[in-house]
This record gives C-alpha cells, sequence and structure tokens, in this order.
C-alpha cells in the first residue's frame, strides 16, 4: 500500500526562521558588512567564485554571509544565481602575459626576467596565532619599490625559445572551445573542457588528486615553473560597434607546472606540461589543476593508466562540488517508501532461507512504517 | 600558437579607449562629473545584467578555452539629438553603467567635451595611480639574491 504523506510545512518556515536567527547570532554583536568580508575574508570570496565559476566578489560576499562561511553552500548559491542571468557572450582570451602581477615565483629558474616577486604571501610565515589580531590593531602600509622596466615574460615561453618543453598546446587553430554550461560532459573530452571542468572543480578534491600523483599515483615529476597572480583586462567583441571594448579587470592566478618525459619515437626528450588558471588568488587551487592536468594528459602521451589522477571520468565526473553535495546530500531527504521495500526484501529473503523473525520485529516495523 | 600574443595588434580605436575607461569609472565619479550637465537620454537597451563567459588560453598562449563567467552590465541609450551611447562593465551596478552610456553617447555627439574629458581624465589618473602603488609594493617584495662564493676565485 502506497499512502502519500504531506507535511512539514510549518516546521521548514520555522527552521528557517531560526536558521536566519542563528545565522544573524549574537544581537549584541554587530552584524558583518559585505565590504568586510570582500576585503577582510577575500581568499575565502575568491574561492566561492571559482567553484562557483562566476566572478563576482560582491555576490560572492553576500553568498559567504548568507551560507554562514559554508563554503560549498555559498557555492551552490552563486551557481543557482548565475542560471537566472542572460548569456551576453563571451571574452576575448584574457593574456596571462600582460598581467600586472601581484606575485609571480619560479622554482625553476632564480633570476628571470622580471624577477620573484613574493606578494601578499603565507609563505615563510611561521603559521603562529598571532593575538595582534584579536584587536583592531593599525597595520603598518607596505614598504614600496621601485619596479623593474623588464617584462615579466612567462618562464614558459623562456624555455620555449630553447625548444626544451612542449609549446602552450597542439590543438588546431580552428578548434572551438568546448563549454560544459551548455553541453552536458562527455567522455572522453578535449583538453580545453576539461580545462573548464578543472577550472571549477572542488579545490580539495583537485589537491588530493595531485597530491597523490606525487606520493606515486601517477608520477609526473612537477616543477612549478610558474606561479603569477594579478589583474588582467577582458575584453568583449561588441558587435554593435565592430570591435572589441575593455569591461574591466579580474584577478586570476595561472600555474605552468613543467614535468618530464621521455620522448617517444617521433617526438625528441623534452619538458612536458600541465596547466591551472583559476579565478582569485588561489595559489593551491590553481597549482594542483595545473598537477592534475600534467597527469590526465597520460594517453597523450603514450603514458600508462595506473592511477585515479589519469582517469578523465574519474577525476572530472566528481570534481564539481555542487554535484557532489546534491548527491551525497540528498540522501538525508525523505527514503520512507524506498527504505520500506527494502525492508519486506530483506524479511522475505531472512523468511525464505528459514530463519525466525527477530523479536523486536514488530515494534521496528511499526516505526519504520 | 605562441603567435597568438597579440603584441603586434593595431591599436585601439579612440572610442574602446574610452569606453574601457568608463568602464572603470566608479559610481561617485560618474555622478560628480554627469549629474551637473543635466543630460537627458531615453534607454534603448538596459540596463541589464548577463554573463560573460571569460576565456583564457591553454599554456598562457595556446588554444582558447572556456575559464568560467562574469557577471557583466551592459546598457545603450540614445540623446535627444540621436546619438546613441553603449555602456559596459563588469559587475551589476546598473545605474553607473546607465551613466558611463550617456558619457559614451555625449562623447560621440561632441557635447560637453571639456566635461567630459575631464570625467575620462579623473578616472584615467585614479586607474594608473591605483596600478603604480600596487606595483611599487609588489617590486619591494622582490627577492635580491645574493651568491656566497665559496673556494678560489
Amino acid at each position: 500500500m502506497y499512502v502519500a504523506v504531506k507535511g512539514g510545512e510549518a516546521a521548514i518556515a520555522n527552521a528557517h526562521r531560526l536558521l536566519a536567527d542563528r545565522r544573524r547570532g549574537d544581537r549584541a554583536i554587530r552584524a558583518i558588512g559585505i565590504d568586510q568580508i570582500e576585503s577582510q575574508l577575500s581568499l575565502a570570496v575568491d574561492r566561492v567564485m571559482a567553484e562557483a565559476s562566476l566572478y563576482d566578489p560582491s555576490l560572492a560576499a553576500l553568498a559567504i554571509k548568507q551560507s554562514r562561511g559554508d563554503m560549498i553552500e555559498a557555492i551552490f548559491l552563486l551557481r543557482a544565481y548565475r542560471t537566472t542571468l542572460p548569456r551576453f557572450g563571451y571574452s576575448e582570451p584574457v593574456d596571462t602575459g600582460a598581467m600586472r602581477i601581484e606575485r609571480r615565483v619560479s622554482a625553476t629558474y632564480k633570476d628571470l626576467p622580471g624577477g620573484q616577486l613574493l606578494g601578499p604571501t603565507f609563505d615563510y610565515t611561521h603559521r603562529l596565532l598571532d593575538p595582534a589580531l584579536q584587536t583592531d590593531e593599525a597595520v603598518e602600509t607596505p614598504l614600496t619599490r621601485t619596479p623593474s622596466p623588464e617584462n615579466t615574460s612567462r618562464v614558459t615561453d623562456i624555455l620555449n625559445g630553447e625548444g626544451l618543453i612542449e609549446p602552450d598546446s597542439s590543438m588546431e587553430d580552428e578548434h572551438e572551445p568546448g563549454d560544459i554550461t551548455r553541453t552536458p560532459l562527455d567522455f572522453p573530452m578535449t583538453r580545453d573542457t576539461r580545462l573548464q571542468a578543472l577550472a571549477r572543480g572542488d579545490e580539495g578534491f583537485l589537491l588530493a588528486l595531485a597530491y597523490s600523483t606525487q606520493r606515486g599515483y601517477a608520477r609526473t615529476h612537477p616543477f612549478a615553473g610558474e606561479i603569477r597572480i594579478g589583474m588582467v583586462e577582458v575584453e568583449m567583441d561588441l558587435p554593435e560597434l565592430g570591435f572589441s571594448v575593455p569591461l574591466g579587470e579580474v584577478r586570476l592566478t595561472e600555474c605552468q607546472s613543467v614535468n618530464q618525459f621521455k620522448g617517444s619515437a617521433t617526438q625528441p626528450p623534452q619538458f612536458t606540461r600541465g596547466y591551472g588558471l583559476v579565478f582569485g588568488q588561489s595559489e593551491r587551487k590553481a597549482m594542483a589543476m595545473s598537477l592534475v592536468d600534467r597527469a590526465l594528459r597520460a594517453e597523450e602521451f603514450g603514458e600508462d593508466i595506473v592511477a585515479p589522477a589519469q582517469d578523465e571520468e574519474f577525476v572530472i565526473a566528481h570534481s564539481d562540488n555542487v554535484q557532489a553535495t546534491g548527491f551525497v546530500e540528498h540522501l538525508k531527504l525523505p527514503h520512507y517508501v524506498d527504505f520500506q521495500a527494502e525492508l519486506d526484501l530483506v524479511r522475505r529473503m531472512r523468511a525464505e532461507q528459514g530463519l525466525a523473525p527477530a523479536n523486536t520485529q514488530s515494534e521496528q516495523k511499526e516505526a519504520a512504517e | 600558437m605562441g603567435a597568438m600574443m597579440e603584441k603586434d595588434a593595431p591599436a585601439r580605436p579612440e572610442r574602446a579607449v574610452r569606453m574601457g575607461l568608463l568602464a572603470r569609472a566608479s559610481l561617485t565619479e560618474l555622478k560628480a562629473h554627469l549629474e551637473p550637465l543635466g543630460v537627458e537620454a531615453q534607454a534603448v537597451r538596459g540596463p541589464e545584467t548577463g554573463l560573460v563567459m571569460l576565456r583564457g588560453r591553454i599554456g598562457g598562449g595556446g588554444n582558447a578555452f572556456n575559464l568560467g563567467e562574469a557577471t557583466v552590465t551592459r546598457a545603450t541609450v540614445r540623446l535627444a539629438t540621436g546619438e546613441i551611447g553603449h555602456g559596459q562593465r563588469l559587475g551589476t551596478d546598473r545605474e553607473a553603467t546607465r551613466l558611463s552610456a550617456i558619457a559614451d553617447a555625449l562623447a560621440e555627439a561632441g557635447r560637453h567635451e571639456a566635461a567630459i574629458s575631464a570625467l575620462l581624465r579623473a578616472v584615467e589618473e585614479r586607474v594608473a595611480t591605483e596600478a603604480a602603488r600596487q606595483a611599487e609594493e609588489t617590486a619591494a617584495t622582490r627577492v635580491d639574491f645574493f651568491t656566497m662564493v665559496r673556494g678560489e676565485d
């Protein structure tokens, strides 16, 4: 017998009212402002933008406030918001070579044009909690120095000049980039489509996969050829004018990993590459992305596919945390009928095997139904 | 693929440069320079907010790929004298976008030239000052390596 059950409206309404109260917290404490989140929790904002795949710092800050700091919930909110907007078009590809650099380091070349620029990094801090931040003490302004007039060219372009590294990419020029927001995922993917999926992929998931490649599950011997963080200009072609127009600047993090390749029958030994490009200041994510990008190119280089990080369908199909949380968390929604069916099945199987019903069977039956 | 670097691309049209500056103008800057003019403009399109898919290039200079979307607001206005102006910028600020479309239309019409060029100059100077400041702060974090020489010289 199937009995439709209704109810819960009042409970849901009250739960949401309670949520709003708990989100606000102690009324004696000042409410946090969107501007405070945007400027003082900016790396949280960056992560939400990257994994929501939507660049808008103030909306990402709003999402963080609304989600009480639950990052995946905030990402979900921003993803949901984007579905309400029309698509105006595609930008011109951004030029990371022309980036206004905020940080730029290379682990492969010490003295490279433009230099090693540490920028606002956590590296070399001692990871000691700072009690001074418990109060609102004045913070010193940064020191300044005349910038070098040198062009901050990409490390890969330097290696490329010697022919020791593969070129940026090797698809034909006419290749139209795939768009996973328009076309459902289909395997195998081209590298451009894979990079789009990785750019919005969950940082923790990509970090774990990247770590696995370093620990021996698909060894690709990476060097951080270059990491650069900074502002790039976005331009878009306006058909009504017939030329492209700047829309403003976005902050991006780019990572070029440089990896071993022993060569093949047709190619001399040379370095191969993995690429990471992420919204905001997201160095860990960009590095992980570049390592996973390289691992996923195993087939291209004729490498044995032996590890999870090399398995495109496994990686890409599970990298999106909005999808992942949706499917995992749906398990908490009522499954009363499904479970009752399984309960009946187990009872029947036990009866067929001649097992006596458990003592408490009748009580449990009532509870489940 | 490295040939993708558009260093040799022709210089931007004057209007594109102007629209780029107007895209960076703050609402305060736009109001300060435009409100005293009391210009009326009719909305042709928007202001409306939508999405633009930002593209990157594989390896930095290779084939294009879709990186992720950004919110963009755009507006098109017509002055009483008929000139059309366009405004567009990242984000969701509809009023700033509408005002930048009016500034674009006025520039096209050659009206209020002094006010428009004062606005553009103010934006350009602020943007340049902020960029220079940021570059100087970054330069202060540049590593100066020194080498310990050992053994015979």
